[in-house]
């Protein structure tokens, strides 16, 4: 787990939050939340081998595909929602927001920002870029969309969620000039608006 | 071959009060221990059977060829339930026919064979009769009760019954009640029994026979359901059992899958009793305990306090995810500590007793992290 985006979503969850983490992985974050910031909650994984990696580090973990909804959970049943690099996995991105903010007060979503400098000059070059952030060639990528920091902005503006924090991230931190040509990663922090 | 394991047996005699209204004033338990138990009484793990298994988990019997237990492949010595670290409770249930009080065995009252007359038990009146085992054996609280199907039901009953008596509790390839179509099998194989000639209203051990035809009946519609589909497509297909040609006969076994059937209901209907097949899916049947809740399963496992693992598996029609995940929502709606794994399975309801390491490395981790817990 990358620890300058490990600790900016650390920052956001309050204390002793119950939090949901939708895509897991590994379970990684949940384990350093549980140990560090007296957090409980589960992680929702699909896949195999990430929900035996949270059984072993003692995560608590439901498989669940994120595609088929949060109809498990109910509405405002966790402090936070974290949707840490899942977006750009899911079919019904769109949906899994409204959800996010749904069950929980507060959520905080991150994701590669397709409109990062270095993005923007290879696709002017004439390529798809591989970079850190999106290590993938474009024909063997698990991403099934990009989008941009300011995409995401008209995106929750559109379902109505409240945008309570937004910036970008670098290796060597938090970027709030110009995340969107600056930031490799997206970092959103919100609500639902009539909270 | 696996670890040599023997069976031993309890008798009690503080009468069982029972869910139905019956009493059972005495009866006896069999059961297996593996593994030792620990200074504390700490490290118990209660492994309960379902419809036709028995106390006889794990291990095999001292020169009897075939005689691993029915969970063999789970539990033992550096298995996912690891022997080496856990004291392993297998016990038969009240009603069964392996050992413990069933209908085959005399009434003390009447001085004449149960038969019919054995009192229903349910799941709740199961694990009744489980802690007074533990209570014998002098373990106040289990470190994990685990169980598939039936068994996984009398798990989750085991954390609302007592649920300061255990801490873990694995639920595999369960249901928090039986649906409609689930009830409807098991009366269409109730009725194979009990239309029997030979089953003579339940006693008919007096008259010397046993009733095989409504036993296997039973057996190959239960088996039937615990496939799925897919497995049972890649198994047999429409081979024929003989030639490649049709025999053009109703009555011939024609179809390699007629075959296969047969020879499981005539090998089931050699060992297993009727009454107890009448016993056991019944208590399958009633085994509900959010009705108390007006069906709110949420309510009813407020009581639960242990930390629960639900596993499923995808091809499993009779013991559908969906009924985990009822589970999984009710609990986390709880805020009670779960996991939920959906092994993506091909062999339906059976795949909870067989081999797939992505099943059995999970439950081992988690055991694991019990035996981790347990140390700290």
């Amino acid at each position: 787990m990358n620890p300058v985006l490990r600790d900016a979503v650390v920052q956001m969850v309050p204390y002793g939050s119950r939090v949901l983490d939708l895509g897991c992985g590994d379970g990684a974050m949940l384990a350093y939340l549980q140990q560090q910031h007296g957090c409980s909650g589960y992680g929702v994984e699909i896949d195999d081998a990430n929900v035996l990696a949270c059984v072993k580090r003692g995560v608590e973990v439901v498989q669940l595909n994120l595609d088929q909804g949060l109809s498990m959970f109910d509405d405002q049943s966790f402090d936070v929602v974290l949707q840490i690099d899942t977006l750009q996995h899911l079919r019904n991105a769109q949906t899994m927001l409204v959800e996010t903010v749904r069950v929980g007060r507060m959520g905080i979503v991150t994701f590669p920002n397709f409109a990062h400098w270095p993005n923007r000059l290879s696709v002017l070059l004439g390529r798809m870029p591989v970079t850190k952030k999106l290590p993938f060639e474009w024909y063997d990528t698990p991403n099934i969309r990009v989008g941009t920091f300011a995409d995401f902005f008209s995106l929750a503006k559109k379902n109505q969620l409240h945008i309570q924090d937004a910036f970008g991230l670098q290796d060597d931190g938090v970027v709030r000039r110009w995340p969107n040509v600056r930031a490799a990663t997206a970092v959103f922090q919100l609500s639902a608006l009539n909270n | 071959m696996s670890f040599i394991v023997s069976p031993q047996s309890l008798s009690f005699d503080q009468p069982l009060q029972l869910q139905g209204g019956g009493v059972l004033r005495q009866y006896k338990l069999s059961y297996e221990t593996y593994g030792e138990l620990n200074a504390d009484r700490s490290n118990a793990v209660l492994i309960c059977h379902a419809l036709n298994a028995s106390h006889h988990v794990a291990g095999s019997y001292l020169a009897e060829d075939k005689s691993q237990g029915w969970w063999d492949n789970m539990v033992g010595p550096g298995k996912a339930v690891d022997t080496n670290r856990f004291f392993v409770i297998g016990v038969n249930n009240l009603g069964s026919c392996f050992g413990s009080t069933g209908p085959m065995h005399i009434n003390p009252e009447t001085g004449r064979i149960y038969g019919a007359d054995f009192p229903v038990v349910t799941v709740e009146d199961w694990v009744n009769a489980q802690a007074r085992l533990l209570d014998s054996l002098g373990i106040d609280q289990l470190a994990a009760v685990m169980g598939g199907s039936l068994g996984g039901m009398q798990a989750l009953s085991w954390s609302l019954q007592f649920p300061h008596r255990l801490r873990h509790a694995v639920v595999i390839a369960s249901s928090p009640n039986l649906n409609a179509e689930n009830i409807a099998f098991n009366e269409v194989a109730r009725r194979a029994i009990a239309t029997d000639p030979d089953f003579h209203g339940g006693h008919f051990y007096a008259q010397g026979v046993i009733p095989k035809r409504g036993l296997r009946i039973a057996r190959m519609l239960g088996h039937i359901t615990y496939l799925s589909d897919d497995v049972m497509n890649s198994k047999f297909g429409r081979l024929l059992q003989e030639g490649e040609i049709f025999k053009y006969s109703t009555q011939e076994v024609e179809f390699q899958i007629e075959s296969y059937l047969r020879y499981q209901g005539d090998k089931f209907s050699e060992y297993f009793d009727a009454n107890t097949y009448l016993l056991i899916t019944r208590a399958l049947d009633y085994f509900d305990p959010a009705a108390a809740y007006q069906g709110n399963l949420q309510q009813a496992l407020a009581k639960a306090t242990a930390k629960f693992l639900l596993v499923s598996f995808t091809t499993d029609w009779r013991f559908a995810p969906a009924r985990s995940r009822e589970m999984v929502k009710a609990l986390v709606a709880n805020q009670r500590q779960v996991s939920y794994a959906e092994i993506d399975a091909p062999h339906g309801h059976d795949a909870f007793l067989l081999d797939d390491p992505r099943y059995l490395s999970l439950v081992g981790a988690y055991f694991e992290r019990i035996s981790l817990e347990e140390a700290a």
